[in-house]
């Protein structure tokens, strides 16, 4: 039992991680739901690192972080919008420009100074195990927002993940929602970076959403296996990276991943088992057509 | 003016060229159209016009007195290929429950009543049947039946029908052109996009298009041997 519970009742800062870690599996739960639904991963990843350029100039600056990474998946939004709008481009490509520009862009800022390597590697990895307060305030305060839109919106949500044409139909502009939603995600992602870093973000909005997506056949439970899978991920990710010392973030999402992994592999096991008695039972009750003899 | 759908010289399409001008419409409540034409003709191109998911390029258009999409909760619209994400394994009456959501709005809570209407639908379209089934997992002919429960289910005072019998059998084809009467006994105005000639029998007014308007008025008029011939190059056996 110590080895399960033993690092968090020992250790404050495992305790602070993981309800840090927590918080943001059950903020990127909700997101990712839509992410996977809709098929904005690659939107996420955009945005994941879109904020890269906006946390380099805040530090260069001198600004906060958050505000910086904020105005980075701004503008990574707004230019998907206007490359998307006016020059006919489909938005994978739009997103695809915008994506290695800004990252480019972060890179070449941060390389200005060397000072800036130690910041680059927590922007990208994170700092799960350096978790304040106010991380955990802030975090908690996106969560709640997160909820709150993504309950008022539950119905153009749906609409949009599953028939845009309905959407519209039914009186909710595609356009408006489908921005609401991306400003829901880019909210997760400014939220979460300081904790799993921009890298990993993409992972705890992706896989757990994914496995959820395997068993839930409404949003709502969609989300709860997420919800679920992404705090399994969160407690089984600390405990490995404190006994085997290996870097939280990534534990966390790889775990998240094998997660996914072993519930596919088991859907399809089922799939495999269904169709063998399928089979089998139509070897036991044979076809008409194979009785019949024609005189 | 009691029209339900009035436009004069409208012209629909995409971008700059237009698919289809010159169309005259003055529908009163119950009304069936039925639009009758070749494949790229702008049958769905009008449909998709009259549900304000395309703008209008010329021309006068109100859909119950307001612009088109300006009254989501009193119009429905079937498209040709209805769109359910198979990511999501929705089922059967969650896909009609879908219907409800134009007149409960953002926030208005699902009642008594928005159940009842969703159980009626399905019963009509033969959708209850199947109702906890995934959608995904439904035969392409059941999966038109849920849809057509869902159009039901919105309650609407005008109904677009972009082909709502295709992948239909004989009892399906037959189902819909009884809901289609039933729904214009309680004042509903049809529109209905179809290639079967038949389906103009019992119309009001018939639209035959071939990127323009080939002939217009009742099923006897604007079918003519003449006009068929102009619109298919061939002429209805008789």
């Amino acid at each position: 039992m110590d080895f399960l519970f033993g690092p968090f009742a020992d250790n404050e800062f495992m305790r602070m991680s993981l309800l840090a870690v927590c918080l943001v599996a059950v903020t990127c739960a909700i997101a990712g739901t839509f992410v996977v639904l809709r098929g904005l991963a690659f939107v996420g990843d955009a945005l994941a690192h879109g904020v890269v350029p906006g946390v380099a100039v805040a530090l260069l600056v001198g600004f906060s972080g958050v505000l910086g990474a904020a105005l980075g998946a701004g503008v990574m939004m707004g230019g998907v919008g206007v490359v998307t709008r006016r020059y006919r481009l489909s938005s994978d490509t739009a997103i695809g420009l915008l994506f290695v520009g800004m990252l480019s862009l972060g890179v070449i800022i941060q390389s200005r100074s060397d000072s800036f390597a130690g910041d680059l590697t927590a922007v990208l990895f994170g700092e799960v195990l350096g978790v304040s307060n106010a991380d955990l305030l802030w975090q908690a305060i996106a969560l709640l927002v997160v909820a709150v839109v993504a309950v008022v919106c539950r119905r153009p949500f749906l609409l949009l993940s599953v028939d845009e044409g309905l959407a519209a139909t039914s009186g909710f502009p595609v356009g408006r929602y489908h921005n609401v939603m991306l400003a829901m995600v880019a909210l997760t992602v400014v939220a979460s970076f300081q904790t799993v870093g921009t890298l990993l973000v993409l992972g705890m909005l992706v896989a757990p959403a994914a496995t959820g997506a395997l068993f839930g056949r409404r949003v709502g439970s969609v989300t709860a296996i997420a919800g679920g899978v992404g705090v399994l991920s969160s407690y089984v990710g600390l405990l490995v990276s404190y006994h085997a010392d290996l870097a939280a973030g990534a534990s966390i999402v790889l775990t998240s991943v094998a997660i996914f992994t072993v519930c596919a592999g088991w859907v399809e096991l089922r799939r495999w088992q269904a169709h063998r008695k399928d089979i089998h039972h139509d070897h036991d009750q044979p076809h008409f057509h194979e009785h019949v003899h024609l005189r | 003016m009691n029209a339900t759908i009035f436009a004069t010289r409208l012209a629909v399409g995409y971008g700059h060229r237009p698919v289809v001008a010159d169309i005259d419409l003055a529908l009163s409540p119950g009304d069936l159209l039925v639009l009758i034409g070749t494949n790229g003709s702008g049958k769905s191109t009008l449909l998709k016009t009259l549900a304000g998911l395309v703008a209008p390029q010329e021309g006068e258009l109100a859909v119950l007195g307001r612009p088109a999409g300006s009254s989501p909760a009193r119009v429905a619209y079937l498209p040709q290929h209805p769109v359910s994400s198979h990511t999501l394994p929705l089922r059967a009456r969650d896909v009609v429950a879908m219907g409800r959501f134009a007149r409960r709005g953002l926030l208005g809570r699902m009642t008594r009543d928005d159940v009842a209407v969703i159980e009626q639908s399905m019963v009509r379209t033969g959708a209850d049947l199947f109702p906890a089934e995934p959608l995904r997992d439904l035969s392409g002919g059941q999966q038109q039946r849920v849809h057509l429960a869902q159009v039901l289910s919105c309650q609407a005072d005008v109904l677009l029908l972009d082909e709502p019998t295709a992948g239909l059998d004989v009892n399906g084809r037959r189902l819909v052109a009884e809901l289609v009467a039933e729904e214009r006994s309680r004042g509903v105005t049809v529109v209905m996009a179809t290639h079967e000639l038949s389906d103009a029998d019992s119309a009001d007014m018939v639209l035959l298009l071939a990127q323009r308007v080939v002939s217009k008025g009742a099923p006897a008029e604007a079918l003519t041997d003449a006009a068929l011939r102009e619109c298919f190059g061939f002429t209805q056996p008789h």
